[in-house]
């Protein structure tokens, strides 16, 4: 279980480099945020520690929210620059 | 008794107050009502308890109302204490009789001005802060009067500060003030150190109490006399007062004439027990006294400002006073500075006239032949220049007269002589300057001739009052020769100033005394007409004589630029040079250089921020391997 868990991770990272859409790129920290619930849970089953399963709820209303918030702000990242490449947004450079 | 005389400051106090916070509200008549007023009451409140005073009798000693303790700190306490004795009450009736009388004229001659207000709440600030200095029973509580006059001195030159000259002027007597000041201050410390109290009777005691060293005695005298050098205007700290005429001239009667510039011989009859203890200090405080009054006599010989013959005719009077307080005969001192009140006072109040009537003209080149068209200033400026120069039978010749009996009593006869060299002085430069203006031919400019008026009844009949005082004044003061125990005046300071060293002469000498004085008067008065009225040629041939002689004295021997020289230049160019050397380049530079060194590294680590979603990602997944690798190994 723990080796699904680090695929989908390693997999999330890559998505999350490899494309540039902001879209695709969320989804991508969204699978990397699955499979560290899947790496709590099993913890929590090896050491039977209610703990991993509570932070495991934690995590799933955290990542409701920030989808929330997240898709709202592409939006309206969207609305204002016609884009959501990642490489066309660059007005924050230094 | 004691509750009533607690209001004398405070009424005009309060006064201040109220026009300083609401002077912009009040209408003219009331801002003059309520000035006026306020002082008039201060003056029956003094008057009240004088009288009350002189039903205690002599022996009673000083009335004193504490009214709340002020520092307290360790072993150093002072309270807020007023005193009243023979000496405050002199002291209070002049401020206030004399303040009061300046008020009205000030409401005729101030009534166009657009500071109006403002004028007067600076005016009765000063009489506060003046009553505050003379009925203080401590040092430090008279620091703190003295230090006021001193402020409401240089807001009253620099009135119209709008005149580069006047804001200068009254920045010059503030900083040469601070000079004497400073003085002050460390004579005071030296009275906290060795004597643990600044009360006057404490101070007394200690001196006669022994507690005190000779050495320690004269060292306080002398400094508190530097003290009394700022704010008196003597030797060599002068320099301010002919400068402060900057300023109205119903101020230049009150402050820089009648009472301010005195305090400097009150504090040192307050002392008296102090200063009579120290030898060394009464020389020093008779010489510069004496020297102060003749030189400054000569200065005013020359000048051609009418208000600056005055100016330096009350150095040189306050010099007089220096000179009866260095005999240790500080009732004559205070006598003088009594009928020196309202002598000069009634002479800055009719030159106040004339320059009102001539619109501003202080150029008595400008003058001449105003007797005429001044008919009630003219009388009344005759009176005071008789009395400054010591015209038998009237205020200045009775106080004159008992300073040089004391100071020729006590073997000072050089000092003696400086006083009687003053004295022919005296009588020339008043009566030079009453002849270029009231007699002679008219010399007007068009612009003044076209103005030319008396001045209302509100500015004549303050003249008039002061022209009796500095008649009569004096005879409250007689000398011995013309009977025992007349000089009631003595009697009645008796118990504030030491009197012991007042010896008199035998009656031979006395008369001579007098007989001297008053040929010196006569002599000064006929030479100045002599060359003023008859040869009016002489003066100018006279200057062509002796061009050196002329030059020195019409630039007031170079004191001025002497000063400049010596201390006033180098401090600028030692100052120009810190600000440039150091102001500039060390501290802006360090300012500047941290400024400049934070934004050229932000510009750096700018660099980093590409504004690339992916690199910020690379960083954090580097700094996650980092983190991972550093908990792992």
């Amino acid at each position: 279980m723990l080796l699904v868990s680090l695929i989908l991770f390693v997999l999330g990272i890559i998505l999350f480099f490899v494309k540039r859409d902001l879209i695709t790129m969320f989804m991508a920290v969204e699978v990397m945020l699955n499979a560290a619930n899947l790496a709590f849970l099993t913890f929590a089953r090896m050491h039977g520690d209610l703990g991993g399963q509570l932070i495991v709820f934690f995590v799933i209303t955290v990542a409701a929210a920030e989808a929330a918030v997240g898709l709202a702000i592409i939006l309206l990242v969207f609305r204002r620059t016609k884009s959501i490449k990642t490489d066309e947004l660059r007005s924050m450079k230094g | 008794m004691t509750g009533l005389m607690t209001f004398i400051p405070f009424a005009p106090a309060a006064s201040a107050l109220l026009l300083i916070l609401f002077g912009r509200r009040y209408s003219r008549r009331a801002v003059s009502l309520q000035a006026c007023l306020a002082v008039l009451a201060s003056f029956l409140l003094s008057f009240i308890s004088f009288l009350g005073l002189t039903r205690l009798g002599p022996g009673s000693g000083p009335l004193i109302k504490n009214l709340f303790p002020w520092v307290q700190s360790g072993a150093f306490q002072s309270s807020f204490a007023l005193r009243f004795d023979s000496l405050t009450a002199v002291m209070t009736l002049v401020v206030t009789g004399v303040g009061f009388l300046i008020h009205l004229y000030s409401v005729g001659y101030m009534s166009r001005d657009k500071s109006y207000a403002r004028y007067f709440a600076h005016l009765n600030l000063f009489t506060f802060a003046m009553l505050l200095l003379v009925m203080s029973s401590n040092l430090v509580l008279m620091f703190v009067g003295w230090e006021g006059v001193g402020l409401c001195s240089y807001l009253l030159i620099g009135f119209w500060f709008e005149k580069p000259s006047a804001s200068r002027a009254g920045q010059k007597a503030f900083v040469v003030n601070r000079v004497g000041d400073s003085a002050f201050i460390i004579g005071i410390l030296f009275m906290l150190f060795y004597a643990g109290n600044t009360d006057f009777l404490m101070i007394d005691k200690a001196v006669l109490g022994g507690s005190l060293t000779p050495g320690v005695i004269t060292a306080i005298a002398l400094l508190l006399f530097a003290g009394a050098c700022g704010k008196s205007a003597q030797i060599p700290l002068y320099v301010w007062l002919p400068d402060a005429m900057e300023g109205p001239t119903p101020v230049s009667a009150l402050i820089h004439a009648a009472t301010m510039v005195t305090a400097g011989v009150y504090m040192v009859c307050r002392l008296s027990v102090l200063y009579s203890a120290s030898e060394t200090a009464l020389q020093v405080v008779g010489w510069v006294g004496g020297l102060t009054a003749l030189l400054a006599a000569t200065m005013a010989l020359v000048q051609t400002d009418i208000k600056k013959v005055l100016a330096y005719s009350t150095i040189s009077q306050i010099g007089y006073m220096f000179i009866g307080c260095g005999a240790g005969a500080y009732a004559a001192g205070i006598f003088h500075l009594f009928t020196h009140a309202f002598f000069k006072s009634l002479l800055f109040l009719a030159v106040g006239s004339v320059i009102h009537a001539l619109s501003g003209e202080q150029d008595m080149r400008n003058m001449g032949g105003l007797r005429t068209h001044l008919p009630r200033t003219y009388p009344a400026f005759l009176v005071g220049a008789l009395a400054i120069a010591g015209v038998p039978f009237l205020s200045g010749f009775f106080s004159k007269d008992a300073i040089l009996s004391r100071a020729f009593a006590q073997g000072q006869y050089a000092v003696w002589a400086l006083g009687l060299g003053t004295a022919v002085l005296t009588a020339f430069y008043i009566f030079r300057l009453l002849f270029l203006t009231f007699f002679g031919s008219e010399r007007l400019t068009p612009k003044a001739k076209a103005h030319l008026h008396e001045s209302p009844a509100i500015m004549t009949a303050p003249l008039i009052i002061l022209a009796a005082m500095a008649i009569f004044a004096g005879y409250i003061g007689l000398p011995s020769v013309f009977g025992h125990n007349l000089n009631v005046f003595s009697n009645f300071l008796g118990p504030a100033v030491m009197t012991g060293r007042e010896s008199a002469e035998a009656l031979g000498t006395e008369w001579l005394l007098l007989l001297v004085s008053v040929a010196a008067a006569l002599g000064g008065l006929g030479l100045a007409y002599l060359l003023y009225r008859r040869k009016t040629g002489l003066p100018a041939a006279l200057v062509r004589r002796f061009p050196r002689l002329y030059a020195l004295v019409h630039h007031n021997y170079y004191v001025d630029e002497v000063y400049g020289a010596i201390l006033v230049n180098p401090l600028l160019k030692g100052s120009e040079a810190v600000y440039t050397g150091f102001d500039l380049k060390v501290i802006d530079g360090a300012v500047n250089g941290s400024a400049a060194a934070t934004s050229f590294l932000a510009k750096i680590l700018s660099r980093g921020q590409t504004g690339l979603l992916k690199d910020y990602a690379l960083v954090i997944l580097a700094g996650l391997v980092i983190i991972l690798g550093f908990l792992l190994w």
